[in-house]
């Protein structure tokens, strides 16, 4: 199954990146592999509609769920029409987002955080 | 670390005196002037530039004259009136939504990246401290907003704090300003609008969901709209963590490139120190800490 | 003749200046441009009875045309369209209003719709004029369009300008005729008169600057204007009795007749300078 963390550094030990749309990058991975690739979010800075083009991306990238810490209105409209699943991450590796995501420990969002939450960095 | 954004409906409501005296007071922080449309804060804070970066902060279209034919499917097409009769691209007025490449039929036109300004990161004795100057006429946008912010998050090194001096009003860039940020100060005073605008900052902070704090700049000016805005915070439970008096003095200070801190006024200095520890008391209590 | 009032920053005093002006003429349409913070009402007492809504066009889609191709969502600048499954989403609040997907849809799915981001607010005879921006939209230009489409060219307009030095300012100062920057005699309003100075001087509008909190003690903008051969129009004095005056919706002319002269005086100046 092929998942995406949004995640603040390109490799499989970084910590995962709260924000979805401003996330730095994305970590598509296939949870059978553990094979991966990283993408730096070129949205991570767009003046506005953030969200819209990272929902965009894990459309066409084909991810069934994306593992992340808040999903801003419109990004969670393209990620629903795109039937594609959010889980909510912890503070930790990506490594470690994906085994909680196969045990199936992650809880599920189903509604949008504030939007613009991610712009700027939290905590 | 605990992010702390200060705004204000309108301008001139002594937004930046505050942060610059909190930039004394509080220690262990950070501070990014996202005021990017007119920063002040760098006026004070004197240090040395860590980083400088030219900021291009929007496309914009480039015409080929050598290609042009003069057809004008470019100036008719453009929404924001930004192509000139002698075939230029109005930087001012250009949105960079590309509609004109897609219309000229010898392909003349592309977009690029323009600059509009710089980003700066500076080591001063109170902090790190970020920063962003634009070019004239250039748009103050939520990016370089979140580009401020964003600097000075790479220089972080496990402060507690970051004090963001937030731009005023109530557009995209207060938006980029607030969101992200673990509460919202409006800074506020009682004049005849002074109600209004605050009341539609606060707005913005409710509709992302942030805790919200207020604090009344010149309260003794206006005793009766200073009441009216605590009745209004009180009502909402928006708490009131302080009232600074009118005071000459600071004005005063201020021509002299002094915060009121500095300027011994121990008067506003008390003030500003309750302020500041009653937010943090009040940061405590809605279980940000 | 249009005259703008702009200042770098807010809370310097343009609205002081403007209404002041404005009372002092008599005959006069005042335009607020400040769209997000519209305060020139509190001074003027206007009673609104007309109320315009200020319109853009956003698109929509044909869903029995669209093909799902997705080359909508590409030419979008603003990350306003995604296309999901073969369906477009449109997510108007993001959009910039420009018709480039329309122009780009091979298909012609798309087409436009009317979306309103504002309003556009009047008195009776029209002497004063505010837009108010609605929470949350993006993009105020459009709002100042309107604005300019509606002022009465046969009166002195004064036009009170968001702060700052933004494209909102750029789009309300266009075609005046002059522009009064205003400043206060600290570091931080010498700073911002610069930009503001910077701004005109780019457009090639004549200007020139009034001083308002200004005090014996600081001559800092004195120095600067000397310096740069700039008029100064007018000084507005820092006191207790003027901030009180002003929390409580008076300005100074409305006080003391006195500043209705001064302020005429420098209506006078500017025209005789325009006209020259």
């Amino acid at each position: 199954m092929k998942i995406c963390i949004s995640s603040t550094g390109s490799s499989m030990d970084s910590t995962l990146d709260p924000r979805f749309g401003r996330a730095v990058y994305f970590i598509i991975a296939d949870t059978e592999t553990m094979e991966y690739e990283s993408i730096e979010n070129t949205a991570a800075l767009s003046g506005g509609g953030a969200g819209v083009t990272s929902g965009q991306l894990m459309a066409d990238k084909g991810v069934s769920a994306v593992i992340t810490g808040s999903v801003g209105p419109n990004a969670m409209n393209v990620l629903k029409a795109a039937e594609i699943d959010v889980y909510r991450g912890l503070p930790t590796t990506v490594k470690e987002n994906i085994a909680k995501f196969k045990e199936g420990s992650l809880e599920k969002i189903d509604s949008p955080g504030p939007s613009h939450s991610g712009m700027g960095g939290q905590r | 670390m605990k992010q702390i954004a200060f705004v204000s409906g309108k301008g001139g409501t002594g937004k930046s005196t505050l942060v610059s005296s909190l930039s004394i007071l509080v220690k262990d922080k950070m501070i990014a002037d996202c005021d990017v449309e007119a920063p002040n804060l760098h006026i004070i804070l004197k240090g040395n530039i860590l980083n400088k970066e030219d900021y291009y902060g929007a496309k914009g279209a480039i015409i080929d004259l050598s290609k042009c034919v003069e057809c004008g499917q470019c100036r008719e097409t453009c929404r924001f009136k930004a192509i000139s009769e002698e075939f230029n691209v109005i930087r001012l007025k250009c949105e960079g939504c590309g509609a004109c490449t897609l219309v000229c039929p010898k392909d003349a036109i592309r977009l690029e990246n323009v600059k509009t300004g710089e980003t700066y990161v500076s080591n001063t004795d109170r902090g790190t401290y970020s920063y962003a100057l634009l070019d004239i006429g250039a748009e103050g946008s939520g990016k370089l907003v979140t580009e401020v912010r964003k600097k000075v998050n790479e220089y972080k090194d496990n402060e507690k704090w970051i004090l963001i001096d937030g731009t005023p009003g109530i557009g995209c860039v207060v938006i980029a300003s607030i969101t992200g940020a673990d509460a919202v100060v409006a800074v506020s005073e009682p004049t005849k609008s002074g109600i209004s605008d605050l009341q539609r900052v606060l707005g913005v902070a409710e509709h992302f969901q942030l805790p919200s704090f207020v604090c009344i700049n010149k309260y003794d000016l206006n005793l009766e709209v200073t009441n009216e805005i605590e009745k209004y915070c009180k009502d909402r439970n928006i708490p009131v963590i302080g009232k600074i008096p009118f005071d000459p003095s600071i004005i005063k200070a201020l021509q002299d490139f002094k915060t009121p801190i500095e300027a011994g006024n121990t008067r506003i200095t008390e003030e500003i120190t309750n302020i500041w520890s009653t937010l943090e008391k009040e940061m405590a209590k809605i279980g940000q800490f | 003749m249009r005259i703008a009032v702009l200042s770098g920053k807010g809370g310097t005093g343009k609205t002081t200046v403007s209404a002041s002006l404005a009372l002092s003429l008599g005959n006069y349409q005042y335009v607020d441009s400040d769209v997000e913070e519209p305060n020139g009402g509190i001074f003027l007492n206007p009673k609104i009875t007309d109320i315009l809504p200020v319109n853009v066009k956003v698109p929509a889609v044909d869903e029995n045309k669209c093909t799902g191709c997705g080359i909508c969502s590409k030419t979008c600048q603003f990350n306003a369209i995604a296309v999901i499954k073969g369906m477009v989403l449109l997510f108007s609040e993001i959009c910039h209003h420009c018709g480039a997907c329309i122009i780009a849809c091979p298909e012609v799915a798309l087409y436009e719709i009317e979306k309103t981001i504002g309003v556009i607010e009047k008195n009776e005879d029209a002497t004063f004029m505010q837009g108010k921006l609605n929470i949350g939209e993006p993009i105020s230009i459009p709002i100042i369009q309107k604005l300019k489409d509606e002022m009465n060219p046969h009166i002195p307009i004064i036009i009170d300008c968001p702060p700052g030095a933004s494209c909102n300012v750029v789009e309300s100062i266009e075609g005046c005729d002059y522009c009064i920057l205003v400043t206060e005699p600290t570091p931080f309003g010498l700073h911002d008169l610069k930009i503001a100075v910077k701004l005109v001087e780019k457009m090639g509008i004549p200007f020139g600057v009034v001083i308002n909190k200004s005090s014996k003690d600081s001559k800092i903008i004195h120095k600067f204007c000397d310096k740069n051969k700039i008029d100064i129009l007018l000084e507005i004095p820092f006191s207790r009795d003027i901030a009180e005056a002003y929390s409580k919706g008076r300005l100074p002319v409305h006080e003391n007749a006195e500043w209705k002269e001064k302020f005429r005086a420098m209506y006078e100046k500017i025209k005789r300078g325009v006209n020259k």
